[in-house]
């Protein structure tokens, strides 16, 4: 047989499989999924879609199934998948356009996305729903308006997390080098400067992860330029690109330059970078309050829960905004299909809102939008209670850098942050690469 | 037989089906993609006409010519490295290794063939592991006295360990590939070269590479359209980072349309790749035209 038969025999033979793998094809779509149900009908199970680093609401769904809510479960088992967060809009999209949202699923990280899913009458009202449920009073206030905030003015997602962000830092290392609480930027200059010199990692931030480091961009600039800077971008009344905002990137670019941050950092994972902190090697951690949760683990934090201090970002000399201002949000929230909203359903969701708050805070240390009594706050570790009274004074939120962007201008933040604390792109490079997201819209 | 195809029933049926099934798995979605190009939005807002607004945007978009470049960098590198170390490995198989150790030795090589791309990302994620641990290859940098790369973190070291990585797990194939094409060479040709004089760099130049050129050329395009769609091995090693540097046109297409819920504008990109498919399918059957008459 000559080699030009066989090819040609060979060409044949891929054809062949071709068609065959495409008739294969064919007959898996013709038997995919049956029509949706029809409006507010109960599905079969109580399926949650969730993104997989979630660790906190997971297990107490669970807990809940098999204590409190036995009863619902029974009637509508519940059954929890999880994919990676990154993947999870284009999930979301997909299931949408297939009419096939789960009961419960997250959203992802990007508010605009969820207020696109709000608009198009994918999610439950609860502010109706719960009202109707008779549990709207078992929710904080202070929740729902920051839900309201993010989401396009609705009610639209459960505050399974509430949370204030700011700088965990060690206590210990802080005495042992006479350095106070910094409360500018300056002084948070001169305590990493300090650390540094003797060796340790001043502060500890996932560059993988890459919003760990845009959370101190957003910081500075609400310090330096108000808390509405991004709300004007957002607006059009500002652009990125403007001296103030470029200003802010230089000051975190400097911070990787002084060697402030973690070596290597653009490859650090989100547990590698808390570990620094929590095995003592990094003096401060800039990250939200759902980190309560590792840090008042003792098998986690190895410093010790009374060496754990939390403050707010330091402000900066002459900028507009304040100390007092901290960023807050629900997580990566999660919420309930309104076609999929029948009486089982809302029976779950009842059960979840009335007993999720003091689970969630007393299994996992993780504090919830909804609401919990005053005795079970008293038993809580004493940061946890500190945090809490931070959130219940604090008088004026802020959100945080990508809160307001478009999904692409949110990705390539988060991607392209670690090129900035590196050196590998000037900071007028990333704040144009983020505003020609925007302005495309 | 000739009756056979003489009938046009008989054409019906026989192609019909095929005909049928790439009408509506290859066909329709192209053409329902490009429908897709001249409107904005996705299925949860609508969709909306956007006249020629998508290609206007292709063009002034910094990161199409990124992801371009990226894409056409790594064919290339990959296409040749793939080639010219498979071609290497199978002349080693043939004209150095003992029958059994070139046995052993091909199995061995083949092996990363068969491990899915996802395994072989996470490896290879650990063996060049900056943060917060040093991997070996760190390891090894700083017990010489050099100092720990971060591999990954930075634009030119993450390209190299792609490509490190996807000829490691892809270089296999075309040693055996070519190895079968060497064994198509007659051993009397050969032999009667030796006989001649020929030793071994005149014997592989005047001799082997000649007769090899036809599978060099079937590696070279079966390379080329295996490297061009490169997708799944970088998106589970940098996932298109640091920043968006080892972004291949295919994931840039993706992410738009599914992460950034951009249909109109991800299948323009679609639009765009599709046309590269056409030139190198295009390619491919010139260089087939011409390696039949060889």
């Amino acid at each position: 047989m000559t080699t030009a038969r066989q090819r040609r025999l060979g060409r044949r033979s891929l054809a062949l499989a071709a068609t065959a793998t495409s008739a294969l094809l064919l007959a898996a779509c013709a038997a995919g999924p049956t029509e949706p149900p029809a409006e507010g009908t109960d599905p079969e199970k109580l399926e949650y879609l969730v993104n997989v680093e979630n660790g906190n609401i997971p297990p107490v769904l669970e807990d809940m199934s098999t204590g409190v809510c036995s009863a619902e479960n029974e009637d509508l088992p519940l059954e929890i998948n999880s994919i990676p967060q990154a993947d999870l809009d284009g999930q979301i999209q997909l299931l949408v356009g297939q009419d096939a949202l789960p009961a419960m699923f997250a959203a992802g990280g990007t508010p605009a996305e969820g207020a696109k899913l709000w608009n198009a009458g994918k999610l439950v009202d609860f502010d109706e729903a719960l009202d109707e449920l008779g549990v709207l009073d078992q929710i904080e206030p202070a929740a729902i308006s920051t839900i309201k905030q993010l989401y396009g003015g609705a009610f639209s997602f459960l505050p399974f997390q509430y949370n204030i962000e700011g700088i965990f830092y060690n206590k210990a290392l802080f005495a042992e080098y006479g350095i106070e609480e910094p409360q500018t930027w300056d002084e948070l200059l001169a305590a990493s400067a300090t650390f540094k010199e003797n060796g340790i990692i001043p502060l500890t931030a996932s560059g993988e992860q890459g919003w760990p480091i845009t959370r101190l961009l957003s910081g500075y600039i609400f310090r330096s330029l108000g808390p509405d800077a991004l709300q004007k971008v957002a607006d059009g009344e500002a652009k990125l690109t403007d001296e103030g905002y470029v200003e802010a990137a230089q000051a975190i670019a400097d911070l990787g330059a002084s060697g402030y941050l973690n070596d290597n950092i653009a490859s650090l994972d989100y547990d590698g970078a808390q570990n620094e902190f929590l095995n003592g090697n990094a003096a401060m951690f800039y990250m939200g309050t759902w980190a309560l949760t590792a840090v008042n683990n003792p098998e986690a934090n190895k410093i010790g829960v009374e060496n754990v201090g939390f403050m707010p970002f330091p402000g900066v000399e002459g900028g507009a905004g304040d100390i007092s201002q901290y960023p807050s949000n629900v997580g990566l929230p999660s919420t309930f299909g309104s076609a999929t909203f029948g009486p089982k359903v809302q029976a779950w969701t009842k059960c979840i809102t009335e007993n999720f708050g003091e689970m969630s805070l007393v299994d996992q240390n993780t504090i919830s939008g909804f609401k919990v009594s005053d005795e079970v706050w008293a038993e809580q570790p004493q940061l946890t209670q500190d945090v809490h009274e931070r959130i219940a004074s604090s008088t004026q939120s802020v959100l945080w850098f990508e809160a307001l962007f478009n999904a692409k201008a949110g990705q390539d933040s988060s991607k392209n942050v670690p090129l900035l604390v590196t050196g590998q792109m000037s900071p007028e490079e990333f704040m144009q690469l983020l505003q020609t997201d925007l302005d495309a819209g | 037989m000739k009756s056979v195809l003489g009938d046009r029933r008989a054409i019906a049926i026989l192609l019909g089906p095929a005909l049928a099934v790439y009408t509506l798995v290859m066909v329709v979605p192209v053409f329902w993609s490009f429908g897709y190009t001249f409107v904005k939005g996705n299925p949860l807002e609508g969709f909306r006409f956007a006249g020629i607004d998508n290609f206007v945007r292709l063009f002034s978009d910094p990161d199409i010519g990124a992801a371009l470049g990226f894409t056409i960098k790594y064919a290339l590198i990959m296409t040749i490295g793939q080639v010219a170390v498979g071609y290497a490995l199978s002349l080693f198989y043939i004209f150095v290794l003992r029958r059994f150790t070139s046995a052993l030795i091909r199995t061995l090589v083949f092996f990363p063939v068969v491990v899915p791309t996802v395994a072989i990302a996470l490896l290879y994620q650990k063996i060049f592991q900056s943060a917060p641990r040093d991997g070996i290859v760190n390891e090894l940098l700083v017990n010489v006295g050099l100092g720990s790369v971060d591999w990954l973190g930075q634009s030119d070291t993450a390209f190299i360990v792609i490509i490190i990585m996807d000829l490691w797990r892809s270089v296999g194939f075309y040693a055996v590939l070519l190895f079968a094409g060497l064994l198509d060479i007659p051993d009397d040709i050969i032999e009667s070269a030796r006989i001649d004089g020929a030793r071994h760099w005149s014997l592989f130049r005047h001799i082997i590479l000649p007769l090899s050129l036809p599978i060099l050329l079937a590696a070279t395009i079966f390379s080329i359209n295996g490297t061009i769609k490169v997708f799944d091995s970088v998106l589970a090693l940098t996932g298109g980072g640091p920043g968006n540097s080892t972004t291949p046109l295919t994931m840039y297409m993706w992410r738009t349309a599914f992460a950034f819920s951009d249909y109109g504008y991800g299948s323009t990109i679609a639009l765009l790749l599709t046309i590269m498919c056409f030139l190198v399918t295009l390619f491919i059957f010139r260089s087939a035209r011409r390696d039949n008459t060889v």
